[in-house]
């Protein structure tokens, strides 16, 4: 377990003062100075030595991401975009940072666009999150007041812009070509690549786009040193992370812990045990709504981190674990993650624009019964040409919940379509 | 769409429209469109007409079809008038895993109308939303700009009454806690655990 000492997010709750001063206290923008001097390569090669993985869920290299940016500012100016479209279901970190540790998330942008060669930074946050958006609009106005961002950011010389820019209710923009285009001001439909942003991004610019969590932690990685980040959790998966844990458990809580926790571990500490004791689980989503769900005996066992959830065919996503006892409809439950995907495919591509309308309505008659069981292949072999087929990444994330309920839960599919034939009114 | 014959914005709103637009660069004045969006629908009780968005497409010198796009394309903006109160009720998997079922049941019960619909005296909406961001507060919902979590029946339809009677309910956590730390207690950072918080 994660000791206290170790913790990057120490407002997370927000029971100390938000504010600059409060923050200040708690560590943040001490030395900023010093460590833009460390130069832009230096910082890149710290942060890439730290292990530390992207945290919007794909997990890529963060170090190595920033490093993709042209070496030279020409023309073109550079930009960093982050995103805070926090829409995963299951998924409240990136809330937690924007509304009680944001002086994190505005140092951590001024160190990023610095290591890049970017003036400006836009942060893409959630419309829904209007509170959230206040809190962020409130810290950088005190970072400006201050003098730690603006024409000369931490006495440094380097000017730094931080602009908030609220989403108004899309989940594909947290896809970052849709997040891209949805800034630019048009609809939130994802872009063919290559180019990559690093190459033809913002306004046609450099552009490295870069989750609120990924983007907060690194001041105090520059800080405390790299090896103190990699450190912590395991070979490949470092660092540490935050988790939010929903569903049926005693006291559903955020909280970060170290990367690799086991997942049995992290539910009863913090917590308090799954509802009704863990042998009353039925089922884990470890990763947010896209990753595909685990039962109980892998849950037994697995590890939390990017590697070992690969392993058992899921992921680490968001970290958004969401628990599931014995109660649960599980089918039910899963319809209703198609019911999401289906809602918010942007239709660009034809197999996810019709596929999520397919995979749902297929997935609703199975879920009342009203279905053969040949039609759970055939829901299967849905999902395998929806998934891989798409631009972006949603037309996977429809699909993966679907194939892991089948191949998990294969024997609830066919018992409710089975209930239903024998006219047994529970079915529905 | 419904009818509306004209529209503009109000000083205030004209001035914060200017501050939307400089935090783009030059040339890229449309990528304020959403912001621009978002005040005239706030300035016009919550809705956008015909007018509203062509008002926005000349100010951005944007064609209205462009602007069209994006007020169709994302889910907040209402193109229909709405109730004052806008109640959006999350259904996600974690919210319905701990009881959204019976918060929309008891929130059409005390509104006396369905997802979708608004109250005769204008007052009320109630939407089906998906999710909201809030997961560790489930059952949640969002009434204009404020998050109400941690329900369950009663506080649901408590903050609900509270609305119909004039009054501002408390948003946030509607059980014990302060916002998303375990209501037994917390289990890090352990040298808090004497703050109860007023942020």
């Amino acid at each position: 377990m994660l000791d206290d000492k170790d913790r990057i997010f120490t407002n997370i709750y927000g029971l100390e003062d938000v504010g600059v001063i409060g923050a200040q206290k708690r560590g943040d923008w001490d030395g900023t100075k010093k460590i833009l001097e460390l130069g832009r390569d230096k910082i890149i090669e710290n942060v890439k030595d730290s292990g530390l993985r992207g945290r919007g869920g794909a997990g890529f290299s963060t170090g190595m991401k920033w490093s993709f940016m042209p070496k030279e500012v020409g023309e073109r100016p550079h930009y960093l975009v982050i995103n805070a479209d926090e829409g995963e279901p299951g998924t409240c970190k990136d809330r937690e940072i924007m509304r009680h540790d944001p002086h994190k998330l505005i140092e951590g942008a001024l160190i990023a666009s610095f290591a890049m060669g970017a003036h400006a930074a836009y942060c893409y946050i959630r419309g829904e999150f209007y509170r959230e958006a206040e809190a962020l609009e409130r810290a950088a106005q005190e970072a400006y007041d201050a003098g730690l961002i603006g024409d000369n950011a931490c006495g440094s010389g380097y000017k730094f812009d931080f602009y908030v820019h609220r989403g108004m209710g899309a989940y594909i923009c947290g896809e970052e070509s849709a997040l891209i285009e949805s800034l630019e001001g048009k609809k939130g439909q994802p872009r063919m690549k290559p180019p990559f942003p690093a190459n033809v991004g913002l306004y046609g610019c450099p552009t490295t786009v870069n989750n609120v969590e990924s983007i907060a932690v690194v001041p105090e990685i520059l800080r405390r040193g790299p090896e103190w980040f990699a450190g912590i959790g395991r070979p490949n998966n470092l660092g540490t992370k935050l988790f939010n844990i929903s569903g049926h458990v005693n006291q559903p809580c955020t909280v970060e812990e170290e990367m690799g926790i086991p997942l049995k571990e992290i539910i009863e500490k913090h917590a308090g045990g799954v509802r009704g004791g863990w042998d009353n689980l039925m089922a884990i989503i470890p990763g947010g709504a896209s990753v595909p769900v685990l039962p109980k005996e892998i849950c037994d066992t697995v590890l939390m981190d990017f590697d070992s959830l690969r392993e058992v065919h899921s992921g680490l996503g968001t970290a958004a674990i969401m628990v599931m006892d014995k109660s649960t409809d599980i089918v039910r439950g899963i319809t209703r993650l198609s019911a999401f995907y289906k809602h918010e495919s942007c239709g660009q591509c034809t197999p996810c624009r019709e596929g999520t309308g397919w995979m749902w309505r297929m997935m609703e008659r199975i879920a009342t019964g009203n279905a053969e069981i040949e039609e759970i292949d055939i829901l299967e072999g849905v999902t395998r040409q929806v998934e891989g087929h798409t631009i972006c990444a949603l037309g996977d994330a429809a699909a993966w919940p679907i194939q892991g309920l089948i191949r998990h839960f294969r024997p609830a599919m066919e018992k409710k379509i089975a209930d239903a034939k024998a006219g047994n009114p529970k079915a529905a | 769409m419904t009818e509306q014959t004209s529209f503009a914005f109000n000083q205030e709103n004209a001035e914060k429209a200017k501050m939307h637009i400089a935090k783009y660069p030059d040339g890229w004045q449309s990528s304020a469109v959403m912001p621009l969006l978002d005040l005239a629908q706030r300035q016009n009780d919550g809705w956008l007409s015909t007018v509203a968005m062509d008002y926005v497409a000349e100010m951005l010198s944007m064609p209205p079809i462009r602007v069209y796009e994006v007020a169709t394309f994302y889910t907040m903006y209402n193109l229909k008038p709405v109730g004052k109160h806008h109640v959006q009720v999350c259904t996600n998997l974690p919210c319905w895993l701990r009881g959204s079922d019976a918060i929309a049941g008891i929130c059409k019960k005390s509104l006396g109308v369905e997802f979708g619909e608004t109250t005769e005296d204008g007052q009320f909406t109630l939407s089906e939303v998906e999710c909201l961001g809030a997961c560790v507060n489930a059952p949640m919902m969002q009434i204009n700009d404020d998050f109400y979590e941690d329900l369950d029946s009663d506080s649901a339809e408590q903050v609900i009454e509270q609305l119909k009677a004039g009054k501002t309910p408390k948003a946030g956590s509607q059980g014990v806690r302060h916002t998303c730390e375990p209501a037994g207690g917390l289990t890090s950072l352990m040298h808090q655990s004497n703050l109860k918080g007023d942020a």
